[in-house]
C-alpha cells in the first residue's frame, strides 16, 4: 500500500482491462437489446420492443428455469449437507473414495452424463418428457457444490470438541445435528446455495439434450434465440436472462459476505 | 460406535441412492451402448484410430490445455493484485471480474460474437485503425476467447482465496533481506499459490475439454470433441459412436482431475 510505483500501475491497468474484456461485451449486447437497429447503431433510437417480444415469446422459459433451481437447491440441501456431515466425521480412504465419486459429475461432461440418462432412461415415457429429468441432470451437476462447500466449513472447525461437547451435556444426534453442525455450517450452506442456484439457472450442456420442445429452460431458448432470431431479438433475451440472475446474485452475494469480511478483517 | 455408524450410513443413503441410481446406472449403460455398434469395444478404439476422431481429441486437448495456461497467468496477476491492495473501487473491479461466474456457455458464445463477430466491437476497432474487419468469433479462436472469458470468473475467486490465506510475513521477510519484487513473487507468492493453480487449472482444463454451449453457439463447424459427439448423436443418429466418444472424454477428463488433484494434495504433504 505504501508504495505505488509503476509496478502497481501496470497492474492496475492490466486488471482494468481484464474487466472490460469480461464487461464490455454484456454491456454492448444490453444496448443491442434495445436498440432499434444495432446495424445503424444507437442513433437508430431506443426500444423495449425487442424485449417485448421476447416476454410475450419465452417467459416460460424463464419461469421454468428458476422453477428448476429452487427445486435443485432444495435437493442439494437433503442430500448434500448430510453427506457433507458423513465426509467430515469420517476421514479415511472409503469417505475421500466417495468424494471422489460424487465430484465425477463435475469432471464428466455433461453431454457424457446427458447421454447416459438418455440411453438408461429415455425409454421411461412420462419421466423423459417431464422437468423432472432436467432436475436430474442438473442435482447431479450441482451436488459437489454444495457438498465441498458444507465440508469446507466442517473441516475448518472442531466439530468432533463441539459434538462431543453437546453429547456429554446429554444432547441427542438429532439435537446435536440441528443446533450444533447445522447452524456452524450456514456460511457453507449459502456459498453452496449461491453456486448450486446460479449453476442450475444457467446450464445448458446437459439440459440441451435433456429438455423436450415443451420444456425449454432459460439457456436453451437462448440458444435457440442466437442460431435463430435477429440480433437484437437475441440481444434482448441475454438482457432478460441477466436481469433475472444479477438480483440473484447479488442477493446471495450479500448475504454471503459477512463471514468474509469477519475473516478478511482479522487477516489485516 | 455401531449405532453411530448406522446413523451416518443412513445419512449417506438418500444421496448414495440417488447417485447411484441416476449416475453410476446410466454411466455403465454408457459404456455398454458404446460397445452395441457393428464393431463392438472396438468402437472405443475409434477415437485413435479414426482420423477424424483423432484429430478432434487432439485440438480439444491443446484448446484446453491453451485456455488453462492462459486464464492461469491472467487470473492470477489480476487476483493477487486485487487481494494484495486497497483502493477505491477494488470491491468494485472484484465483483465484475467474479459477475460472468454464471453466465452459461451459450451466452458467452453470443458475447464472443458481441466482441469478434460480423457486427463485432473488434471488426468496428480495427476497421477503423487499419481499414480491415477483424473477424474471428466463428473459429477455433473465438472459442478460445470464449473459455478464456469464461474461465476467469472462477479461477480468480480461487486465487484470491488462498491469496488471502498467505502469509504477508514471508512476503516481508523475502523484501527485508533484499529480494526484488520479482523475487517475492517468483520464489513467495507463486509457490504459496501452487494448490490454488492446479486446483483451478484442473478445473478449467475439464471444463475446457468438455464444454459444449459456446461452440454450439459460434458454429458448429468447429472440430472438438463435445461438436463432434453431438453431431454424431443427433444429425448421424449415431448412438454407438456418440456414447463411445462421450464416455472416452468423460474418462480422460476425469483422468486428468484426479492427477491434478493428487498432485496438489503431494505438494500440500510435501510444504507440511
Amino acid at each position: 500500500m505504501r508504495r505505488r510505483g509503476p509496478i502497481f500501475l501496470a497492474q492496475l491497468v492490466f486488471t482494468l482491462f481484464v474487466c472490460a474484456f469480461l464487461v464490455v461485451p454484456v454491456i454492448l449486447s444490453m444496448l443491442a437489446g434495445l436498440t432499434v437497429n444495432y446495424f445503424v447503431g444507437i442513433q437508430s433510437g431506443l426500444t423495449l420492443r425487442w424485449v417485448g417480444e421476447v416476454w410475450s415469446g419465452y417467459r416460460d422459459t424463464i419461469f421454468l428455469s428458476i422453477g428448476i433451481a429452487l427445486a435443485c437447491l432444495a435437493c442439494t440441501l437433503v442430500l448434500g449437507v448430510p453427506t457433507a456431515y458423513v465426509l467430515a466425521r469420517r476421514q479415511n480412504a472409503l469417505a475421500r473414495a466417495l468424494e471422489e465419486l460424487l465430484v465425477m459429475p463435475v469432471a464428466v461432461p455433461g453431454l457424457a452424463t446427458a447421454l447416459a440418462l438418455i440411453v438408461t432412461y429415455g425409454a421411461v415415457g412420462g419421466f423423459r418428457t417431464s422437468w423432472v429429468f432436467i432436475l436430474v441432470g442438473h442435482v447431479l451437476f450441482t451436488l459437489p457444490f454444495m457438498v465441498r462447500s458444507v465440508l469446507a466449513v466442517l473441516m475448518a472447525i472442531d466439530l468432533k470438541s463441539l459434538e462431543e461437547g453437546a453429547a456429554s451435556l446429554g444432547a441427542s444426534f438429532r439435537q446435536r445435528f440441528f443446533h450444533i453442525v447445522l447452524p456452524n455450517c450456514r456460511s457453507g450452506i449459502l456459498a453452496g446455495a449461491l453456486m448450486v442456484v446460479t449453476l442450475s439457472m444457467g446450464e445448458f450442456n446437459m439440459t440441451w439434450l435433456l429438455h423436450t420442445p415443451f420444456n425449454k429452460t432459460l439457456p436453451v431458448g437462448l440458444a435457440d434465440a442466437y442460431a435463430s432470431l435477429r440480433l437484437e431479438i437475441a440481444s434482448a433475451y441475454t438482457l432478460v436472462f441477466f436481469l433475472v440472475i444479477i438480483p440473484l446474485l447479488v442477493a446471495l452475494q450479500v448475504l454471503s459476505q459477512p463471514p468474509r469480511t469477519k475473516s478478511r478483517a482479522k487477516q489485516e | 460406535m455401531r449405532r453411530e455408524n448406522l446413523t451416518l450410513l443412513s445419512l449417506l443413503l438418500p444421496a448414495g441412492a440417488f447417485f447411484g441410481a441416476f449416475f453410476l446406472l446410466p454411466l455403465a449403460r454408457l459404456f455398454l451402448v458404446g460397445a452395441s455398434g457393428e464393431g463392438g469395444f472396438a468402437a472405443y478404439a475409434t477415437i485413435i484410430t479414426d482420423k477424424n476422431h483423432f484429430a478432434s481429441l487432439i485440438a480439444t486437448l491443446a484448446l484446453a490445455a491453451a485456455t488453462t495456461a492462459t486464464t492461469l497467468i491472467v487470473s492470477g496477476l489480476a487476483g493477487v493484485f486485487l487481494q494484495r491492495n486497497e483502493f477505491p473501487g477494488n470491491a468494485a473491479l472484484v465483483a465484475m471480474l467474479t459477475f460472468p461466474l454464471a453466465f452459461p456457455g451459450v451466452v458467452i458464445g453470443f458475447m464472443v460474437i458481441i466482441l469478434a463477430g460480423r457486427q463485432g466491437l473488434i471488426g468496428d476497432i480495427s476497421l477503423a485503425l487499419a481499414g480491415e474487419k477483424v473477424v474471428f468469433a466463428y473459429s477455433m479462436a473465438g472459442l478460445f476467447m470464449g473459455y478464456v472469458y469464461f474461465s476467469i470468473p472462477r479461477t480468480i475467486l480461487t486465487v484470491m482465496a488462498t491469496a488471502g490465506k498467505l502469509d504477508p510475513r514471508l512476503e516481508e521477510a523475502a523484501r527485508t533481506i533484499g529480494a526484488s519484487p520479482w523475487r517475492v513473487m517468483i520464489d513467495v507468492i507463486i509457490p504459496g499459490l501452487k494448490p490454488a493453480f492446479i486446483s483451478a487449472g484442473a478445473i478449467c482444463f475439464a471444463t475446457a475439454m468438455g464444454a459444449f454451449g459456446t461452440a454450439f453457439t459460434l458454429a458448429t463447424r468447429i472440430n472438438v470433441l463435445p461438436m463432434v459427439i453431438y453431431t454424431e448423436f443427433t444429425l448421424q443418429a449415431n448412438i454407438a459412436v456418440a456414447a463411445a466418444l462421450s464416455f472416452v472424454l468423460g474418462a480422460v477428463t476425469w483422468v486428468v482431475l484426479v492427477a491434478a488433484r493428487s498432485a496438489a494434495g503431494g505438494t500440500v504433504a510435501a510444504a507440511g
